[in-house]
């Protein structure tokens, strides 16, 4: 993975020390709440409910076990002793104190990490595939593009203070797992006819108020036009996005507003306005980069029959949290975040310690986040997969639950946020009361179950396949539940709202209803998703609010 | 007498906005926007010197065939959260080939200079009151920079730079 050279750790520090010096100005009175508020912001400190938030940046979601290990020192030292795998990657921590930041920012800048961008109306963190380099659908690695777009972005000073955040994901296979459609800019790698590789342009996905799919507006960018049209994208929002309202500011109300044919038209007019003074593709520079995620030094090894003869537990582990390697005699595994007991995506700093051991002994020493809130080891020998099961079960990250209902996304919620309408970690633990047992979530199939405790919608509620919205009615916390969204490949879609929302404690009830109303419609393998499509809203709808006598 | 820092140099402003004090000795005048577009022609031909105050929403591609006579740009900034300015002194250095004085003016704060001086901006006219030799400093928050920038000469500098 990418490795800092004396420019990258330079102005790492140097923000470092700045970000301190804006700390004691506004300690000392120097600098206004508000004016305050959009620096440290820019460093990733929120004001929470309880207490302040800080959120780590984590390139594309890939780390080494030495940041993981001081990932954990910051938890055990500055907070409770845990940390957050947020839906993009990043962690978060919800206990720091506001004076201490700048401590746990040089800490951090030691190990290469940062919380530059990470909030704040600015460029964030730019996000990949989690199976990247590893996954056999890849046409091309998306992470030497997305550490070339992070470089550019980092304070960039012209588009540092921009209406609204921005997104960028990249993906280098159809299958799409990094959520590219719903992000501000997606960007698709993809062969244009002569059998060249460039990539496909969205704009003006999102999620949160006002959900939508992104716009291609451009079928086939050449990749050393990258950066010049990202540029052109950039200031085209910076001129045009609105202003005057936080909610109307993000560029998908800009691309709704004049329609993706005129945004296309825009940013190629800018594109080729701009041509001589676009930043220029630095081919040496790209190559200097990617030289950094050349695929692994793998052994020579033959796929094997892994689970003959092994528990029936591990069989499940190995079928559902585990997945295919391009090299053969690999496997990635996910280490599940979603145990039962787990607020989902939380891990304790004794668990990032053991996380950084094993992926040292078992994973060619890397370690991933992913957009699931899971972590993910990308290299592990199929010979080690027993073992490794082993001790992930010591340490309760090996639930066989990935890609089942209760390998949930969920938002820390009215317990942490301070934006929150309602708590979503008390409806995990209820759903998880719920759905207790692993065979029927198998037998269910794929089900992503998404909750978001408010319409900013980090738990991306909007594209799960069942989506939960926190809502507030007269101080109340209520769900609004909507159906069928999907971030997967070319069919991304938004889910539908189903009806009036329902009270906090009948959501696991609700979930049950709908999950009855698949179980009784699906034809064979189908998965939820496609069962919906078939079938529509109404005979969910007609059962989720049946009266309790005639529901079942 | 307003201060204002120019090219890393607390300086005296030789410039008075049209609606202040009648025009010094120095004779160098800054216009709002819309008044310089009503009343173009009869200020080309006073004997002073010109320059124009810019809005966030104010079309700088009007003044493309202006600036062999307007010496002066002053970009106005409602506060952190307005970022326009930012891309109109770009432009205003890279496609308009702008070389006179480009002042940022408003609610600017010492946080902002150093993206600003990296967009082009070489004039900062910071509100009354602000410690402009503490405010000196935030040019030199970083030495080194991921993008290529323009300097008060228009000149494009190479990306992921160190400082000489």
């Amino acid at each position: 993975m990418y490795q800092y050279d004396q420019i990258d750790q330079s102005l790492v520090d140097q923000r470092v020390a700045q970000y301190r010096d804006q700390t004691q100005r506004y300690l000392a009175g120097q600098l206004s709440e508000d004016d305050f508020r959009s620096l440290r912001l820019r460093n990733g400190l929120y004001i929470q409910k309880h207490a302040p938030m800080l959120r780590i940046s984590i390139p594309y979601g890939l780390l080494r076990p030495a940041q993981v290990r001081m990932l954990a020192r910051v938890a055990r030292e500055y907070d409770k002793g845990y940390g957050h795998f947020s839906t993009r990657q990043n962690m978060q921590f919800n206990w720091p104190k506001l004076e201490l930041v700048p401590d746990i920012l040089a800490l951090l800048a030691t190990v290469q990490l940062h919380g530059i961008q990470t909030s704040g109306n600015c460029i964030r963190n730019v996000t990949a595939d989690h199976l990247a380099g590893v996954a056999v659908d890849e046409l091309e690695d998306p992470r030497p593009w997305c550490e070339y777009i992070r470089q550019w972005a980092t304070l960039h000073p012209e588009f540092s203070y921009l209406p609204r955040k921005f997104k960028i994901a990249v993906t280098g296979s159809p299958a799409d797992r990094a959520a590219s459609r719903v992000h501000d800019v997606g960007l698709h790698l993809r062969k244009n006819e002569q059998g060249e590789v460039g990539f496909e342009v969205l704009v003006g996905g999102g999620l949160g108020r006002a959900p939508m799919i992104g716009h291609v507006i451009r079928e086939f960018l050449p990749k050393k036009d990258l950066l010049a049209y990202l540029e052109a994208i950039l200031r085209v929002y910076n001129l045009e996005g609105r202003r005057d309202n936080i909610h109307k500011a993000r560029i998908k109300i800009l691309v709704k507003a004049i329609g993706p044919a005129k945004m296309r038209e825009l940013v190629e007019e800018e594109f080729a306005a701009a041509k001589d003074t676009a930043p220029v593709f630095d081919a040496a520079e790209f190559e200097r980069i990617k030289a950094f995620f050349a695929p692994k030094v793998y052994e020579s090894l033959q796929d094997q029959d892994v689970i003959s003869g092994k528990p029936q537990e591990f069989r499940n582990w190995f079928q559902y949290n585990t997945r295919k390697h391009k090299v053969a005699g690999y496997r990635a595994v996910f280490l599940s975040l979603k145990s039962p007991t787990r607020p989902p995506g939380d891990i304790t700093a004794d668990e990032l310690d053991r996380v950084a051991d094993l992926a040292e002994q078992y994973s060619l020493g890397e370690i991933r986040s992913t957009h699931d809130q899971n972590v993910l080891f990308a290299h592990v020998k199929q010979s080690d997969l027993f073992a490794l099961w082993q001790q992930l079960k010591l340490i309760d990250l090996a639930t066989a639950n990935i890609g089942t209902l209760t390998d949930m996304i969920c938002c820390p919620g009215g317990d942490f946020c301070a934006l929150a309408n309602a708590r979503s970690i008390p409806l995990a633990t209820q759903i998880n009361e719920r759905f207790d047992s692993l065979d029927y979530l198998y037998d269910l199939g794929e089900i992503q179950l998404k909750m978001s405790g408010c319409m900013n919608g980090c738990g991306h509620h909007s594209v799960g396949h069942i989506g939960v919205l926190g809502v507030d009615k007269d101080g109340e916390e209520w769900y609004q539940i909507t159906l069928g969204g999907s971030t997967g490949g070319h069919d991304a879609s938004l889910g539908k709202v189903i009806g009036p929302s329902v009270a906090h404690d009948d959501v696991a009830e609700t979930i049950e209803r709908i999950i009855h109303v698949f179980v009784e419609h699906r034809q064979e393998e189908e998965r939820f998703l496609d069962t919906f499509r078939r079938i529509g809203v109404a005979p969910f709808k007609a059962k989720v609010y049946a009266p309790a006598d005639q529901a079942a | 007498m307003r201060q204002l820092i120019k090219q890393r140099e607390v300086i005296v402003d030789e410039w008075r906005y049209a609606d202040e004090d009648p025009v010094g000795r120095e004779r160098a005048l800054i216009l709002p926007f819309a008044r310089w577009k009503a009343e173009r022609e009869q200020w080309w031909l006073w004997d002073g010197r010109l320059g124009v105050r810019i809005g966030p929403t104010d079309p700088i591609a009007d003044l493309k065939n202006d600036f062999t006579r307007i010496g002066l740009v002053a970009v106005e900034f409602g506060g952190l959260a307005e970022g326009r300015g930012y891309s109109q002194a770009a432009l205003l250095r890279s496609r308009y080939k702008f070389t006179g004085e480009l002042r940022a003016v408003g609610k600017i704060q010492r946080d902002q200079l150093f993206y600003m001086a990296r967009c082009g901006f070489d004039t900062f006219e910071l509100p009354e009151g602000a410690d402009l030799s503490v405010a000196l400093t935030a040019f030199d928050d970083f030495s080194v920079a991921y993008q290529g920038a323009f300097d008060a000469a228009g000149v494009h500098v190479q990306r992921r730079t160190v400082a000489a």
